[in-house]
């Protein structure tokens, strides 16, 4: 049946960026509408807390696909536009600018937005979220050496912002309201390891403390913790998580649980309705659970997913995820999901800087986080589809090439 | 503005211009060459951004670091001339640079 209606895609981000440019490599002609909230075409977040935040990497180069791509490949953008509304009945949208749009097939691509820390004086001049170009130009005009930042929430963000921040010469404080850094991610010896870097880096690390008020006139002056604590601030990032765009979904009767759920191929229950990265609850075969990713990796690998599925080919989506993090001289690569481990094994030396910790239950190897150590990483994501099961003697032997801990299984 | 050429497996040719300062892997993904997937965006965190550089351009290019060796040392059909082309910053030197893709980045 051909149609005059559009693919619409909702949500202009990272998967959608990669949604667009799959629908049209798996031969979809027709129509295609991009509508995203944000004033930019689809662009990249990692270096907003990185080499963008630093200023060492300009706008242009964020950019998924460069902005004239979308018209000389017939795809409409109506950016600095919300979706409101989703009636799947109708098969239409209805957008902030009031009008309606009807779909033939659409995607979700919505993301996340930052959790929010319901304290007073969070509207308070230099306190900043992080999620959005526009959130990093608000952090960069006050991002002057000597100024006092506290960073709230010792997250992969909030510590990148941090290593950017002093290494600009500014004074950084990270609070963090559990007992140590990213303990919703590594295990105990990891945290310790960048609870150690940050302050020999000269960073002030503050775990157990629970921020309760942002201080100042109109501007901040200074950052309460319930404990009594004050920690003089010109400015605050603050990173205490992210929550799923998945209203739009829910509100019109899909099904949602932290996250859109979507099955392998990114198809929600709506045969006309697919959904793509953050936002979605999908599940993974080699955890054999749901799993809601916060990585471009699973962006991408499910826009590619969706695609080809709202083009009638299955392609399931069934891949090790990874992420990275750069702090400082540190290259973190981390492969797998470590929830549930029994067991956490060090190979290297975390004193050099350089280490792998490899998280394994039962013997069977689930995650890695690899500082500065690609063998170790690039063989655990192999190791981790196949659901190796490793001694954790040899793991932890660096006599051993990983190559050759590898090998040694078959 | 210098010019790369990239050829693709099947031998499809693209000549492009690449502003000096931006990688090789942002010349292909900006002018849609296919086959340069850059998962990572140029971060040298996952290897699918991997190429063969012409012979002649491979004093040129310079010699990949420490990082990039450890993880072309882990992409499939990796060859003397191999690099990640997210670590190949474009100049005026580098005008007329050939590189070609593998059959896959995975
Ligand atoms: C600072 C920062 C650093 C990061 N670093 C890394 C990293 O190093 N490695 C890594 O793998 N990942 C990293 N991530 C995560 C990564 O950026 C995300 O996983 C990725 O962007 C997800 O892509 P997405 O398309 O699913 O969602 P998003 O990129 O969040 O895009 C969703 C878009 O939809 C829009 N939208 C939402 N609702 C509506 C609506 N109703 N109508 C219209 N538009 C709407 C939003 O405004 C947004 O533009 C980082 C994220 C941040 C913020
Ligand atoms: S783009 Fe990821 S390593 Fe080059």
């Amino acid at each position: 049946m051909t149609t005059s209606e559009p693919y619409v895609i909702v949500g202009a981000g990272h998967a959608a960026g990669q949604a667009a440019t799959s629908l049209r490599m798996e031969g979809y002609e027709g129509p295609i509408l991009l509508i995203g909230e944000e004033p930019y075409h689809p662009y990249q977040r990692p270096p907003l807390s990185k080499a963008y935040l630093a200023g060492e990497l300009e706008l242009e180069r964020l950019y998924v696909k460069p902005p004239d791509f979308y018209a000389s490949n017939n795809i409409e953008t109506r950016l600095k536009t919300r979706c409101l509304a989703l009636d799947r009945g109708a098969c239409q949208l209805t957008l902030s600018d009031s009008t309606t749009v009807a779909y033939d097939k659409l995607l979700i691509t919505t993301g996340t937005r930052v959790r929010e820390l319901p304290v007073t004086g969070i509207d308070l001049e230099g306190v900043h979220y992080l999620r959005t170009i526009e959130d990093v130009d608000g952090i960069q005009s006050g991002f002057a050496p000597g100024a006092h930042l506290v960073v709230v929430g010792g997250g992969y963000i909030g510590l990148e912002v941090a290593a950017v921040a002093q290494k600009r010469g500014l004074n950084v404080t990270v609070v963090e309201s559990e007992d140590r850094l990213l303990k919703r991610v590594v295990g105990e010896e990891v945290s310790a390891f960048f609870e150690r870097v940050h302050t020999e880096e000269g960073v002030k690390i503050l775990t157990g403390h629970q921020v309760s008020e942002f201080s100042g006139g109109s501007k901040i002056e200074a950052v309460k913790c319930a404990n009594g604590t004050e920690i003089r601030a010109d400015m605050a990032v603050v990173g205490i998580g992210i929550v799923p765009n998945q209203e739009l979904a829910q509100d019109a009767g899909l099904a949602c649980d932290n996250g859109i759920l979507v099955d392998a191929c990114c198809r929600t229950e709506d045969p006309k309705i697919f959904a793509a990265g953050d936002c979605t609850q999908h599940p993974n075969e080699v955890f054999g659970r749901l799993v809601r990713l916060e990585s471009v990796h699973n962006a991408l690998e499910q826009a590619k997913t969706a695609a080809a599925a709202m083009c009638g080919n299955e392609k399931p989506y069934n891949q090790v995820p990874w992420f990275w993090s750069d702090q400082y001289d540190l290259k973190l690569q981390i492969a797998g999901l470590n929830q549930g481990y029994d067991e956490l094994v060090v190979r290297g030396q975390m004193e050099e800087r350089k280490f792998a910790a490899f998280y394994l239950k039962d013997g069977q190897l689930l995650a890695v986080d690899a500082v500065n150590s690609v063998p170790e990483y690039m063989v655990s994501r192999k190791l981790i589809a196949d659901r190796a099961m490793i001694p954790a003697d040899r793991l932890a032997d660096t006599s051993i090439p990983m190559k050759q801990v590898a090998q040694d299984l078959k | 503005m210098p010019k790369v050429t990239y050829i693709e497996f099947d031998g499809t040719e693209h000549q492009v211009d690449v502003a000096s300062g931006l990688s090789v892997m942002e010349g292909a993904v900006k002018n849609m060459v296919p086959g340069i997937d850059a998962d990572c965006g140029g971060a040298c965190a996952c290897a699918t951004c991997h190429v063969y550089v012409d012979p002649e351009w491979k004093d040129k290019t310079g010699e990949p670091n420490e990082m990039e060796t450890s993880m072309l040392d882990f992409a499939e059909e990796v060859k003397d001339n191999s690099r990640l082309s997210c670590q190949i910053k474009m100049s005026d030197d580098l005008d007329g640079l050939t590189v070609r893709l593998p059959e896959s980045q995975h």
